[in-house]
């Protein structure tokens, strides 16, 4: 990818907000969570907004990491290798009960699996099928709108 | 450079020819043209009312599509000897009216005895530019009865896959672009990545992709990979349909609006020497002006008339390796960029296969030593004379924030921006450094920096001597071959339809020195009434989008020109509904 920051926030959003959510939806009955899918749902749910909201920070981050780079670009295993970083820091603000609406413990191996599903659908997308409906999308550093 | 040709003799341009250069040696000639074609009624533009609809020559004549509308003048209207006094060749001629008024009127025309076809949308080329834009209008709804692209060549990529050919890239080999830079493909997925990888049923090029750039060299595609899959293109979006052989002349402002482009047929299929297309909308993608030879290169080659030892890398220059497989000899190259790479892993290569004993010396004028740029923030690598960088830009002016920046600069600050991400520069690639390595290692391989400041063929009589200056001080080198890799960068003024244009239509140059256009490749300065003379790819390389002269500009280019063109209520903006389902058509490959 060769975002700007203002397409690599929306990118994010939607991403996350669209097949991120769609994923979220079909991943969490099948977590080794043992809660009512009701309560399950809620904290995939809270997980996601918590990387979407996370993930803007993030994102001013990369761009400004991006910038040592002389092509400006964000190569396509940076945008998998940053599901580490991104996904220890939302398991450290669980464990440390700072996400808001989470208070009992997720279990690691359903984390594990709801975020490394949610990141990878995501990453895969916006590496080819996201230009489909969005053929400008690429040109203009990830900018939707 | 040769002389410009006179309005009366106009040849068909082999490809790898250049408007006002002689064919190079060994280049083929082009095949019999296709029968002209002319605009369908009831698609054309809005016909002139001075046009007698009906009368002209026969259609048969120009062997055009039923229900074609070939206008031309009515007899009656023009005096039979006007006609040979303006036009002693055969009727349908420029006239020397014609070539000194920057606007034209029908009776201007009429008068010449140069036949008229209407169609909306024309695109002067017929290369990977023409192409990819006819693709974008195509999918986005423009039937092809609307579009007439005038071109001299067979196919898109003729002049391309020449130019990659003798510059040392065999049809097994990669060129330089990115996996989801597809001239065949408006939304680059799958790329090209994908496809090889489905093709041969190995997930090796996707390894490559995930590791690219850091892990691996940049992955890029065969050769063949991309001429096949715009051949598919090519049948899938009736483009052959829509070309029409001949050399484009000139583009002039129609009286009233729009514009007339003038194509010269191929001999015997037209009855005129012209015919004019009127149209609405021009597009302009001629590629490069010419080849651009070194001063010092091109006065040894006047002066000795030796075409032989001296020769451009973009010229068939095959003699240079079949001797070298004969006998010892030095090659001296000169140049920085892709071209100069190929041609040394060409002569690596051979030295290694053939166990030749063959020594390369290599002159660089600006000589990189290490990573350069402004700070932190703006540093390419390079050594040993290279300037390194993945393609021809850094990858954010495709889409990123370069490119968002570019958008937003006129005059000197774009001038400084591109001088800043510009020069040549060549891919940091791991098989070349390797070879590089052991030429020095070797002592068969040395880089250096100078100025050439002549040659002349050796004293006694084997070769050539290159008068070297450089830090190091003056050098005197005796080699067997020059070969020059320093490329495609002739004025624009060059090339024929490109000087008329900065003559007489408002055209005018951009900080670079190339033809200046708005942000959707609109030519400043040569709107006509409601009609708009377009341009893209590398005659308008220093405007505000940088990489114009790539697959990925092009493309660029063409998306910026359809929206401009929906902006227009010409033709339908593809939104993400219609792009979904086109790319559905394109991938069941169903015909459009």
């Amino acid at each position: 990818m060769v975002p700007t920051l203002t397409g690599r926030i929306q990118t994010r959003i939607v991403l996350l907000a669209t097949v991120g959510s769609v994923l979220t939806l079909l991943v969490t009955p099948l977590l080794p969570i043992h809660a009512p899918l009701g309560t399950a749902y809620k904290t995939t749910f809270i997980i996601l907004a918590t990387v979407i909201v996370l993930g803007i920070v993030w994102e001013f981050i990369y761009h400004f990491l991006m910038q040592w780079r002389w092509e400006k670009d964000w190569p396509t295993n940076f945008g998998l290798i940053t599901l580490v970083p991104e996904g220890l820091v939302v398991w450290l603000l669980l464990n440390a009960k700072l996400v808001p609406g989470i208070h009992g413990k997720v279990p690691l191996a359903a984390f594990l699996i709801d975020f490394l599903v949610v990141w990878i659908g995501v990453w895969l997308v916006a590496n080819g099928p996201m230009r489909v409906p969005f053929l400008r999308w690429r040109f203009h550093g990830g900018r939707l709108a | 450079m040769a002389p410009r040709q006179g309005p009366n003799d106009d040849r068909t341009i082999a490809p790898g020819q250049f408007a006002g250069q002689p064919q190079a040696p060994g280049v083929p000639q082009q095949r019999p043209a296709p029968p002209g074609q002319a605009q369908p009624a009831g698609h054309g533009w809005s016909a002139d009312k001075t046009m007698v609809p009906g009368i002209g020559m026969p259609d048969e004549q120009l062997q055009a599509p039923a229900g074609a509308r070939v206008a031309a003048p009515p007899a009656a209207q023009v005096p039979a000897a006007q006609v040979q006094v303006q036009a002693p060749a055969g009727a349908g001629d420029l006239t020397p009216e014609l070539i000194e008024t920057p606007v034209w009127t029908e009776t201007m025309l009429q008068q010449a005895g140069i036949p008229i076809v209407d169609v909306p949308f024309v695109t002067v080329g017929g290369g990977i530019g023409s192409f990819v834009t006819t693709d974008y209008l195509r999918i986005a709804g423009v039937p092809p009865e609307q579009i007439r692209v005038l071109s001299n060549l067979d196919f898109p990529y003729q002049t391309y896959e020449y130019l990659t050919r003798v510059s040392q890239i065999p049809d097994h080999a990669r060129i330089r672009s990115d996996s989801s830079s597809r001239p065949d493909n408006i939304w680059g997925f799958p790329s090209y990545a994908l496809t090889e990888t489905w093709r041969q049923k190995t997930p090796a090029h996707l390894i490559h992709l995930l590791l690219e750039p850091v892990w691996a060299d940049y992955w890029t595609p065969l050769r063949s990979t991309v001429f096949g899959s715009i051949d598919k293109e090519s049948k899938r979006i009736g483009y052959d349909k829509m070309r029409v052989k001949g050399v484009v002349r000139m583009v002039r402002k129609r009286y009233g609006g729009g514009y007339f482009t003038i194509l010269t047929p191929p001999e015997g299929s037209s009855p005129t020497k012209r015919v004019a297309y009127r149209s609405r909308f021009v597009h302009l993608a001629v590629g490069y002006p010419g080849l651009r030879y070194l001063p010092d290169l091109q006065d040894f080659r006047e002066r000795y008339q030796d075409y032989q030892h001296v020769v451009n890398a973009y010229e068939p220059h095959e003699h240079v390796y079949e001797t070298l497989k004969t006998r010892p000899g030095t090659v001296v190259l000169r140049g920085g960029g892709i071209v100069a790479s190929r041609v040394l892993q060409r002569l690596f290569d051979d030295r290694e296969h053939y166990k030749l004993q063959t020594n390369i010396i290599h002159i660089f004028r600006t000589y990189i030593e290490g990573s350069h740029g402004p700070g932190p923030w703006m540093r390419r690598k390079g050594d040993h004379g290279w300037a390194y960088q993945g393609f021809n830009y850094p990858k954010s002016v495709w889409g990123g924030q370069l490119k968002a920046q570019m958008r937003k600069l006129d005059g000197d600050d774009r001038a400084k921006l591109y001088k800043l991400m510009g020069g040549t520069n060549t891919p940091k690639r791991r098989r070349w450094q390797d070879q590089m390595r052991a030429g020095r290692a070797g002592g068969y391989y040395r880089d250096m920096q100078g100025i050439v400041e002549k040659v002349e063929p050796a004293p006694d009589g084997n070769g050539v001597v290159s008068y070297v200056t450089g830090k190091a001080g003056n050098e005197l080198i005796r080699s067997d071959y020059i070969i020059d890799c320093t490329g495609l960068e002739a004025d624009i003024s060059q090339h024929r339809v490109l000087a008329d244009l900065l003559q007489h239509t408002g055209a005018y140059r951009n900080p670079l020195g190339r033809l200046e256009v708005e942000r959707h490749f609109e030519l400043k300065n040569t709107a006509n009434g409601d009609g708009v003379l377009y341009a893209s790819g590398a005659t308008t390389l220093g405007g505000y989008f940088p990489g114009v002269d790539t697959f990925l500009g092009l493309q660029i280019a063409a998306q910026e020109i359809a929206d401009d063109l929906a902006r227009r209520g010409w033709c339908k903006k593809i939104g993400p509904g219609r792009s979904t389902s086109q790319w559905f058509k394109w991938a069941f490959n169903k015909p459009i």
